[in-house]
């Protein structure tokens, strides 16, 4: 990394430059600095609205960019060690399916674990690849999906000879990483890409002390999630290319789904919160994990939670762990993650992010302040105290389902399908998602077989308040099954 | 030259005092600390510009934090204090030779070495052998203790900046649990007359309910803070401050106070229509 070119902020720079311009706006968008729209200008702020602008000459532009945006995304690519770097504004969603659909067409095979992200699932519903799914893994006292194992990567590459790429979480929403390092080395021996869903791993490329980051361990491309523990906006993401890919292809690929009006509200936090990362980010998540440490500390002394950390490390399915996440287990309470997350949020007014059947997940970064990691620790010790039940009989004991394949993804979602109550599907081949969400991995994947399994799962999850996402039915009591004649 | 010291008491509404000169003025790790001298309310603490002390009317808000719980329960002998730098609270407690030990959590330490310095008629009893100082967060310390406390006194700074913790619901629970079958909690409850802190203060009241079987609003009235009509919150696990009022033996202990007596303690519960119709209607 280039310390002297980190400095810079060429899109920051430039929006400077157009403002103390003042150009007269005879373009779009119509609201012009905020003028046209008052009551948005009086929320959001004059300075927020004046920057919102469309691309022009002096601002470049996005799907073709060849200036600032251009000059950006390489010092973009050198924080990141990167060959090329894309800013990114339709979520890391639009990320992780630029990479899957920049290495596989319709019918090719592609390697992941079953925990990703219902983004790279909907990526081949939209192109039509083929997944081949590696079982994660289950840590069963944490009732949580793990990495995928080195081993078990190996024997689904052997057996898939040509199988195109590797998707790899690194990590996953709970911080658990696989062997990179070695599924890059193995994959490129047998010419298989490797994709990194970094949507939780900012903070690898900055920090002291963390897991290994996709770029540095040669991976071909990566996903990251900027916004999420990085400091840009939502909905602001970097799409990285290492050595194994043509820049010039992924880009024609990101502008297949990309909007051709990139927010410069989005592309700027980008451009600031890489300066600031490759700056500060050192020290900035020296602090997060300080925080993530102490409170995982708190937490465990409180009795009844288990905040995990590394000790959950054994270089198989857990081969790395991320020190800043805070992930919570509750069972042993009583409680399932959900309902802490609940009680959390409408008893004490503070909103984690997420809570599944076992485990709730907090987001710690270094803007927190000691006073409000105080709040969260006392308040879990009065969920403690006033709703931990010692009956734990009804509490799900959660298993890795294995999947069953029955139809690609694109071909289930497009086939004629029918409407079925919940538990009448068993047997059936899914037509449509259903996940909780957040943490958005899907429970059911279009073309998968319905089991009996899953169904109690999914109305387990559904009792215990789960934000339930994917069917065509709001209510999801009835799910999409395809019709097979 | 005029000097004025002003704190805006709503967005439309300042109060304002004639300064003599300012004596300290020190930037700690979680606040702006002030000092100043006044010929008509002498010397005066303020916190981030917030007006918190004066030597003129700070009996009448340490009479009432204290002396209402000691006469409700004159049997109580641990006492732990949180917030309270300039040591008023203190002061007025070590008047009770039943009280065994005092432990006082304040979170910022730069407070109690300005109080100490320039602030002595509050600071006076921060050195008795009688109290131990912690500075720390109180919401962290007082998570960490269990059936321990007779009486807790929350004197704390306004519930947006360092304070905010100690006026959610997880710090009363943490409070109900580090206090003894006998325990009973005092707070500073703010003012319900301007809108801004309303809200929050019915929040707060709330929650105390919430926790507490006992609970209580009790006021008095302090020119220097804003619209002069303050509340205290009384909640308690068993003692109800009317009922269980031994204003014979309080006053057999002729302690000497300008604001407190046992008919105001009685009288300071009637609160206005305008407090009540807020605290019932959440």
């Amino acid at each position: 990394m280039n310390i002297l070119l980190q400095q810079k902020a060429p899109i920051h720079e430039a929006l400077l430059r157009h403002k103390s311009n003042r150009v007269v706006p005879f373009d779009v968008p119509g609201h012009k600095g905020g003028r046209g729209n008052k009551e948005l200008t009086d929320f959001l702020g004059e300075k927020c609205l004046k920057v919102d602008v469309n691309s022009m000459k002096p601002l470049d532009n996005l799907c073709h960019p060849t200036s600032v945006i251009r000059e950006a995304e390489q010092i973009a690519a050198d924080a990141f060690g990167a060959k090329a770097a894309f800013f990114i504004v339709n979520g890391t969603t639009a990320s992780v399916q630029g990479m899957i659909m920049s290495v596989c067409k319709a019918g090719d095979k592609i390697i992941m674990p079953r925990n990703v992200h219902r983004s790279a699932i909907n990526a081949l519903v939209v192109c039509g690849a083929l997944p081949v799914y590696v079982n994660p893994g289950v840590n069963k006292d944490l009732g949580i999906p793990l990495g995928m194992s080195l081993f078990d990567v190996k024997e689904a590459i052997l057996s898939n000879p040509d199988a195109k790429a590797i998707l790899v979480n690194n990590p996953t929403y709970y911080g658990i990483c696989s062997d990179l390092r070695g599924i890059v080395e193995f994959a490129h021996e047998h010419g298989v890409k490797v994709l990194a869903d970094e949507a939780h791993g900012t903070h690898f490329y900055f920090g002291e002390d963390m897991p290994v980051s996709a770029m540095a361990a040669g991976a071909d491309m990566a996903a990251v999630s900027m916004h999420k523990t990085g400091g840009s906006l939502t909905q602001s993401s970097f799409l990285l290319c290492g050595e194994g890919v043509n820049p010039h292809h992924v880009r024609q690929v990101i502008n297949l789904t990309q909007t051709t009006s990139g927010s410069y509200l989005l592309l700027v936090s980008l451009d600031i919160a890489r300066k600031n990362l490759s700056l500060n980010g050192r020290e900035l998540f020296k602090k997060t994990v300080e925080y993530a440490d102490y409170a995982r500390n708190e937490i465990n002394k409180l009795g009844g939670y288990y905040a995990f950390g590394r000790e959950i490390i054994d270089k198989v399915s857990v081969y790395d762990f991320d020190p800043t996440k805070l992930s919570v287990h509750t069972r042993d309470m009583g409680l399932a993650g959900i309902e802490v997350y609940d009680l959390l949020r409408d008893e004490y007014g503070i909103q984690i992010e997420f809570g599944d059947i076992s485990n709730f997940l907090a987001i710690i970064s270094a803007g927190d302040r000691p006073l409000e990691l105080e709040r969260l620790i006392a308040s879990l010790s009065e969920i403690k105290r006033l709703y931990s039940k010692d009956d734990k009989s009804d509490m799900f004991d959660h298993e890795y389902i294995n999947p069953d394949v029955v139809f690609a993804p694109q071909q289930a979602f497009y086939s004629s399908k029918k409407s079925l109550p919940i538990r009448k599907t068993v047997g059936e081949s899914c037509g449509e998602f259903v996940m909780c969400y957040p943490p958005g991995i899907p429970i059911l994947a279009p073309g998968e077989r319905i089991t009996e399994e899953i169904v109690n799962y999914i109305l387990y999850a559904k009792e215990k308040g789960c934000l339930l996402t994917g069917t065509e039915d709001m209510s999801v009591n009835n799910i999409n099954v395809v019709e097979v004649d | 030259m005029e000097l004025w010291y002003t704190e805006n008491h709503t967005d439309e509404v300042r109060f304002s005092i004639k300064i003599d000169r300012q004596l300290i003025s020190r930037q700690s790790e979680f606040q702006r600390i002030d000092i100043f001298e006044s010929r008509e309310f002498g010397k005066i603490l303020t916190l981030d510009g917030y007006l918190m002390v004066t030597e003129k009317d700070e009996f009448i808000y340490h009479d009432m934090i204290t002396h209402v719980p000691m006469a409700t329960n004159p049997n109580i002998k641990n006492v732990l204090v949180i917030g309270a730098g300039d040591g008023g609270t203190v002061r007025e407690l070590l008047r009770y030779d039943t009280i065994s030990h005092i432990d006082m959590v304040e979170i910022d330490e730069e407070v109690v070495k300005v109080c100490k310095e320039y602030l002595p008629i509050t600071a006076c009893g921060l050195a008795d052998p009688r109290v131990q100082l912690y500075f720390e967060d109180g919401l962290k310390y007082v998570r960490r203790q269990e059936s321990k406390y007779d009486l807790i006194i929350v004197d704390s700074t306004d519930p947006f900046g360092p304070g905010e913790g100690l006026f959610t619901k997880e710090f009363y629970g943490n409070c109900y649990r580090a206090l003894t079958e006998e325990g009973i909690l005092v707070n500073q409850h703010e003012s319900m007359y301007y809108s801004s802190y309303a809200a929050s203060m019915k929040r707060a009241h709330k929650r105390i309910k919430d926790s507490f079987p006992v609970a209580r609003i009790y006021q008095a009235h302090i020119p220097t803070y804003p619209s002069g009509h303050w509340l205290f919150g009384f909640a308690s696990k068993k003692f109800d401050p009317i009922k269980d009022l031994d204003a014979d033996k309080w006053n057999k202990l002729g302690l000497k106070t300008n604001y407190y007596n046992t008919d105001l303690h009685v009288g300071s519960f009637a609160i206005p229509n305008y407090v009540k119709e807020q605290l019932e209607g959440e």
